[in-house]
């Protein structure tokens, strides 16, 4: 099973979100992230989709997708030379005298501390998705609270659009 | 001619009227927005959330509106007036329970690729959300079987909106297109200007083919030896009977019609070998499994046609046209894909196809087989058959009515034993296999074809899930002969019960039933029955000579089957064959 990225650029119109994520489930086909927000044209927005799938789930769930009147285009950016990043907000279990040595862990990771709680810290980590299941691999020694991430969006390298 | 000239004339007068810019209420708009999309007909039923649509059809007399008496009668009649005209089929229902009515009329249209507008009232835009009375979200409950869908929150919005949903709908892979509109929206008033033009960025449906991968395909007939032509509902759609004729009178190779296939290529050409699949002949399922080459037409590979997946086809090479490029590859692995209007296709094609030189030895083969194996039964003169039922009424009407069925056995051996030569006479529930469609779908059918003779073919089981539209039957005076197979049982369950799970009848016996001809005597309506071939001939010649709708019910026995029967799961030559040794 490959793990695909793709980009699918839609209208920004109410239930659109329903529409992709609705055609997904329906098809059977597996999404391990989606992120949406808005692109460089107005009025379209750009969904970034995290699916497992062999090429004739990936061909069937693209011409699936191009079938909704309100999907632009799809591209499946993990077919290129590609930058996927996800962010993750992780609060951890912090005495005091626990934070030097957290803190070595975090600048390992250029990560960084953007809160502090009495007995804890909230750590933001941006990267690959290698990356941030690492961070939070070796944060969790220590106690992970809560643990918010936000999926992959993505872009392919290059002067390609 | 003189009356059409002048019905033209007077419609382009209303068109001209409708369209004067003016400023008047959403539900004028939508009326006004259906005469300039060529409705003449809609199927409806009054509710809370329509009222302001209702009140503006108040005298309203651009366009009729049939009155059915439940709203899974009015979608079925809009889906078979689309499937027996090739317009859209349009239908109105109020909010909540009206919208949750259409729900399996509009899953059967999809299914089935059927162009419908389906029109839904909905609460006031400032109620949506707060559970109010009679509200549903329709537009999500509908998401996964319907083409495309709108919820009108801006009255300006709603004269592009119907544009475009009649051209999404008709265009590309047909398909139901919903417009959900909020009761406050249906009121608000504005200047109503028609929209002509449709300009929507997401949706272009391939028409043309790729020029190589036709030559590819004539390249691939010249060299085949055992061609064989799989024609679905795709031909019937895009109106491609006559450049499919061609196409089979020049290549010369035998051809097979799925279910929704059926009347896309006349039955009497001695090349048509009926219907593949779990019910098709012993001839085309032997064909497709020992085929080089499959040419693929304007059809899906519904499991019901190629059995175990794995086995289907073996030694073809598939062709597959098909306007709906998600079709290609995705149940059988294609090799020549073509995605385009079946009819642009063939006419493409019909410039460069020759005969398929090399398949002598095969027709000949094919033909033998033919003639050996045609679809049988074992008549009897004590009692009806069902097969003779739908025999008898394929010669009163010369082949030439306009059937529809419900669904079971009825609308098997109404597939195996009429016989159609014209397209868009065959209305029928394939993809969804919906129980209620046979009846109201006629009425539909009969609305959109006032000349033909318009017969539907029921069981006594789905009669009873429709009937409350013989009402409307009477009223409007819409003459359909239905045609009750009365087998007191729930036939089509009643044969997997006893193939397959061993006599083990579990809930099939339809025993207090109503006595069809008192119920359709109740609502008005002529009705007939017959327990034997004399009283068969008698009846039905007089429902067709009665000017008027007419029921006849005819009684058969429980224990026919129909034949012959692939099992769910086998590959589509290991047939059951039953009477048909």
């Amino acid at each position: 099973m490959m793990k695909h990225t793709l980009a699918v650029i839609v209208n920004d119109q109410p239930g659109v979100l329903q529409r992709v994520s609705g055609l997904f489930g329906r098809r059977g086909f597996n999404i391990e992230s989606i992120t949406v927000g808005t692109s460089e044209e107005p009025g379209l927005s750009r969904m970034v989709i995290v699916t497992t799938g062999d090429n004739h789930t990936l061909e069937q769930v693209t011409k699936q997708l191009y079938k909704l009147i309100d999907v632009i285009k799809v591209v499946d950016l993990s077919a290129n030379p590609m930058v996927g990043r996800e962010l993750a907000l992780i609060k951890v279990n912090a005495e005091p005298s626990m934070r030097p040595e957290i803190l070595g862990v975090v600048e390992t990771f250029r990560a960084a501390i953007v809160d502090i709680g009495t007995s804890s810290l909230m750590v933001q980590v941006v990267g690959d998705t290698e990356k941030i299941d690492a961070m939070i691999e070796l944060l969790k020694p220590y106690g992970i609270r809560e643990l918010s991430r936000t999926g992959v969006t993505a872009m392919v390298r290059g002067n390609v659009k | 001619m003189a009356t059409q000239g002048a019905i033209l004339k007077s419609k382009e007068e209303i068109k001209e009227r409708l369209s004067k810019p003016e400023v008047v209420s959403g539900s004028e708009i939508l009326l006004r927005s259906l005469v300039l999309e060529d409705v003449e007909c809609v199927f409806g039923y009054p509710g809370g959330a329509v009222l302001y649509i209702y009140d503006a059809m108040h005298g309203f007399s651009d366009f009729h509106h049939v009155l059915t008496r439940h709203e899974q009668g009015a979608i079925h009649a809009a889906d078979g007036y689309a499937r027996a005209s090739g317009k859209v089929g349009v239908c109105i229902a109020t909010s909540g329970p009206g919208a949750t009515n259409l729900v399996t009329g509009i899953a059967t249209a999809y299914m089935d690729s059927v162009p419908l507008v389906v029109i839904t009232g909905n609460v006031m835009s400032t109620l949506i959300g707060s559970d109010a009375f009679q509200e549903a979200d329709i537009t999500g409950i509908t998401l996964p079987i319907t083409k495309h869908s709108y919820l009108v929150r801006d009255v300006e919005d709603l004269p592009r909106v119907i544009h475009e949903a009649f051209h999404i709908a008709n265009t590309g892979r047909k398909g139901p297109v919903l417009i959900d509109i909020p009761k406050d929206v249906s009121a608000a008033k504005t200047l109503f200007k028609p929209v002509n033009d449709v300009n929507i960025r997401g949706y272009n449906p391939t028409v043309s083919p790729n020029k190589l991968q036709v030559d590819k395909m004539i390249k691939a007939i010249e060299q085949s030896e055992r061609p064989i032509i799989l024609a679905g509902g795709g031909v019937v759609y895009s109106g491609a009977h006559d450049e499919l004729c061609e196409f089979v009178k020049k290549s010369e190779i035998p051809i097979t019609t799925t279910l929704l296939g059926l009347g896309g290529f006349p039955s009497a050409e001695e090349l048509w070998l009926g219907m593949p699949g779990m019910h098709g002949t012993y001839t085309a399922n032997k064909s497709i499994q020992s085929a080089d080459l499959l040419i693929c037409i304007g059809a899906r590979f519904d499991d019901r046609v190629t059995g175990k997946l794995s086995g289907f086809a073996p030694k073809a090479k598939i062709v597959h046209i098909d306007i709906d490029p998600a079709e290609i590859g995705k149940n059988v692995p294609t090799d020549i894909p073509i995605v385009g209007d079946v009819k642009t296709v063939l006419q493409q094609a019909n410039k460069l196809v020759k005969r398929a030189d090399k398949a002598d030895a095969w027709r000949a083969q094919i033909q033998e087989s033919k003639a050996q194996y045609p679809y049988s039964y074992e008549d009897s003169d004590k009692e009806l058959k069902p097969q003779w039922v739908v025999e008898l009424l394929h010669e009163s009407t010369n082949g030439d009515a306009i059937v529809t069925t419900d669904v079971g056995q009825h609308q098997m051996w109404a597939a195996q034993y009429y016989k159609f030569n014209k397209p868009r006479s065959w209305v029928t529930s394939g993809g969804l296999g919906t129980m209620g469609f046979g009846f109201p779908s006629a009425i539909g059918a009969q609305m959109a074809n006032p000349d033909r003779v318009v017969v539907s073919i029921n069981g006594d089981g789905g009669m009873q899930m429709c009937a409350q539209e013989l009402a409307i039957c009477a009223i409007d005076n819409i003459p359909v002969k239905v045609a009750i197979i009365n087998n007191q049982v729930l036939g089509m369950v009643r044969q997997w019960q006893e193939l397959i799970h061993g006599n083990r009848y579990s809930y099939i016996d339809l025993a207090g039933s109503p006595d069809f001809v008192k119920l359709a005597e109740a609502y008005g309506v002529k009705g007939f029955r017959a327990t034997n071939k004399e009283e068969a001939r008698a009846a039905w010649e007089e429902a067709l000579r009665h000017p008027g709708p007419a029921v006849v019910e005819f009684v058969v026995r429980k224990e026919e089957n129909v034949y012959p029967m692939v099992a769910q799961g086998s590959p589509i030559d290991e047939m059951i064959m039953g009477d048909a040794k």
